[in-house]
């Protein structure tokens, strides 16, 4: 069950560069397996934080002070595209981003980040550039504060952002509700819809009965 | 008034609504639940802790692709790997579901065995916890990734909440140009409208040239939705997708199929649907296409030159090509074409079924693999090699210097363990040229099964088309 996400003002890092996709987010071979949980954080944004050698990259954001301790991104456009993978959503939990804030985010990373109580938060590209040149020019001080319920962005010198965000899962992270839980309150409208459907479409119902 | 005319997408969509949720958001059901070794085993053991059982698993089917060895008797698998394909089998079986084991018929690629045993059908829904679900749209149905999360909920519920996305149409019109291939339309749209141009949308392909595509081009077509940013792409079921599923294994049968059949003919869009965004590419104008950087819109035909980051104004543009050139060891402005190389992977659930490893091997026959260029062939699932080696294409390939693998994900993402070394640099089938997506550090050309087979023959980046007999 996700913990539940009201409010956060934090450090923020801008990691701008377009098209991050999940395979750069969390590499394969660090994800296979049943309980791989609780080992990812130090494995995030790999091919970027760390050099061939495994050493630190200098040069990466993540790797300075104080954006160690970001708590937020400030992300470039279509963050999270390509895989599943709920473990790229995963390792950035497990080094402590709660929140991300971008003009555009993968389709399947974006419901990936409400299931785990993280925010992702898609407003116009001007307005992400404009937080982050603000974040860059108090070096990094400048925190960002984000109100769910208020539906608000506050940048690091008191400019307030509204944002948009479907009433539905706003709620879910907001009380940090079990969806599962929530559907299978429901199942006797399932099971009608199937004894109605097998009825409509039973070559559907019968899959695994005609091999 | 008269109703508007409905999509694809709104007919197969309302069709699965149990419950309206609001804000354009239903409660669905999921037809069709495919599991793999990477998440499926998973899934299983989380609902298990929750005290949960599977809803319906007779409508869930598993296979083991993602982390095994494509060896030959699957030597060498990671021990992660046999770990997760024995709890899958020990999970799917305690819980009543249908598992394809390696080395049986039915086994392979997710996205190759669904289309393939008739269980991916028009009007389905389907989901999988891998992105590429979106391939089994090529049939008319509504696929579509999940992640864990939602895959647990799925295995518990049969059910999955969804927002509606909004539909884009796109029209290849016109004939395909020699040496063009399914393949370089989709990769072409990438180039056209960008890696995030679909992101939001369900995309349904129309037009003259999908039409006339057999059913296999169509799965590669949708295949690459999601690298368009779609998680949904869709064509609408016809003739050609009724005779490719009439008799498979799990396809309705007699009196059934006539009324499954009856019902799909209902589905296409009718001629006054509205979509929210309209395409058009021009057919005529693609040749074979590669692409040069670290994401799939980083796409050329095959007679271009990787771009100049010092012609490109905006700075942010220009750093990202520069970031790109240098991940990829090119020098701006170069033709792509004669870039020598070191690996080829013709396989993935883009470009592993027998159509593929057809046209591969027309290219192949009687040459030799290049000096120093690695080979590989993995067809998608079990059957596409029984039938591959029944008509001869594995001597093909072996003949000429190709190693012909077992049934699997294998190189296109490199969770078995089979990598690109660091630095090396592959022509491939497969759907992601990301950086790290074959192995750190290795850099990734994506291409057609065709174009892939040249370059393995040429040693370099070839055209195809002056290869084909």
């Amino acid at each position: 069950m996700p913990k539940p996400f009201t409010q956060l003002t934090a450090i923020a890092a801008p990691v701008m560069r377009s098209n991050i996709d999940t395979d750069v987010i969390i590499r394969i071979d660090r994800i296979v397996g049943n309980s791989v949980r609780g080992s990812l954080g130090k494995w995030a944004f790999g091919a970027l934080r760390y050099l061939p050698d495994g050493s630190e990259n200098p040069d990466f954001i993540l790797n300075r002070e104080p954006y160690r301790q970001a708590e937020i991104l400030v992300t470039g456009p279509n963050f999270g595209c390509g895989s599943s993978r709920e473990a790229a959503v995963w390792s950035l939990q497990e080094m402590g981003i709660r929140a991300v804030i971008g003009s555009g985010f993968g389709d399947i990373f974006f419901a990936n980040c409400f299931q785990n109580g993280i925010l992702p938060i898609v407003v116009d590209k001007g307005i992400v550039d404009g937080l982050a040149a603000e974040v860059e020019h108090t070096q990094g001080a400048g925190r960002i504060s984000v109100d769910l319920e208020a539906q608000t962005i506050t940048s690091p010198s008191g400019k307030q952002i509204r944002f948009e965000i479907d009433p539905r899962r706003r709620a879910g992270l907001l009380g940090g509700l079990d969806e599962v839980a929530l559907t299978l309150q429901r199942d006797d409208e399932i099971r009608a819809f199937q004894a109605a459907d097998r009825t409509e479409r039973p070559w559907i119902h019968l899959a695994g009965k005609s091999a | 008034m008269q109703k508007p005319g409905r999509t694809l997408l709104a007919k197969i969509w309302d069709q699965h609504v149990i419950a309206k949720m609001g804000d354009d958001t239903d409660l669905l059901h999921v037809d069709r639940h495919l599991l793999h070794d990477l998440g499926g085993s998973r899934g299983l053991l989380d609902l298990k802790s929750r005290n949960l059982s599977v809803h319906n698993p007779e409508l869930t089917f598993a296979t083991p692709d993602h982390a095994i060895s494509t060896a030959r008797g699957r030597a060498g698998t990671i021990k992660i790997g046999q770990e997760l394909l024995a709890a899958l089998r020990v999970e799917t079986s305690a819980s009543g579901i249908a598992m394809f084991d390696i080395d049986e018929p039915g086994q392979g690629i997710v996205h190759v065995i669904g289309p393939e045993l008739g269980l991916s059908l028009p009007g389905c829904l389907i989901v999988c916890g891998d992105s590429h679900t979106c391939t089994h749209g090529g049939l008319g149905a509504l696929a579509f990734g999940i992640g864990s999360s939602e895959l647990t909920h799925v295995l518990a519920t049969q059910a999955i909440i969804q927002r509606r996305p909004k539909t884009m149409r796109v029209k290849f019109d016109g004939a395909l140009p020699f040496g063009v291939t399914a393949k370089d339309l989709i990769l072409a749209l990438i180039g056209q409208i960008g890696a995030a141009g679909g992101t939001g949308y369900a995309v349904e392909y129309a037009g003259s040239a999908i039409r006339d595509l057999p059913v296999e081009g169509r799965l590669t077509i949708c295949n690459l939705s999601i690298e368009l940013g779609a998680k949904m792409g869709l064509i609408a079921p016809d003739e050609e997708t009724y005779e490719y599923i009439r008799g498979r294994a799990y396809a309705p049968k007699g009196e059934m199929w006539e009324r499954a059949v009856a019902a799909w003919r209902q589905l296409p869009s009718d001629p006054d649907a509205v979509f929210d965004k309209e395409v058009i590419v021009d057919v005529g104008k693609i040749i074979p296409q590669v692409t040069w950087g670290i994401s799939p819109e980083h796409v050329i035909g095959v007679d271009g030159h990787v771009p100049d980051p010092g012609q490109i104004a905006d700075p942010a543009k220009r750093a990202a090509i520069e970031t790109a050139l240098d991940y990829m060891g090119l020098k701006a402005g170069a033709p792509i074409m004669g870039t020598p190389v070191d690996w080829v992977f013709i396989g993935s659930c883009t470009n592993s079924r027998l159509s593929d490893l057809r046209a591969a091997a027309e290219v192949v026959r009687g040459r030799k693999v290049a000096p120093g260029v690695r080979a590989w062939v993995v067809p998608g699932s079990e059957t596409v090699k029984r039938d591959a080696v029944a008509e001869g294409l594995d001597k093909i390939f072996i003949e000429a210097g190709f190693e012909w693998r077992e049934p699997g994900c294998s190189m296109c993402l490199a969770a078995n363990g089979e990598t690109v070394a660091p630095g090396q640099r592959s022509v491939s089938t497969s759907n992601r040229n990301f950086i790290g997506r074959q192995g750190p550090r290795a850099r990734t050309h994506l291409a057609s099964p065709a174009t892939a087979a040249a370059a393995a023959i040429s040693g370099a980046i070839a055209d195809v088309r002056t290869m084909e007999r």
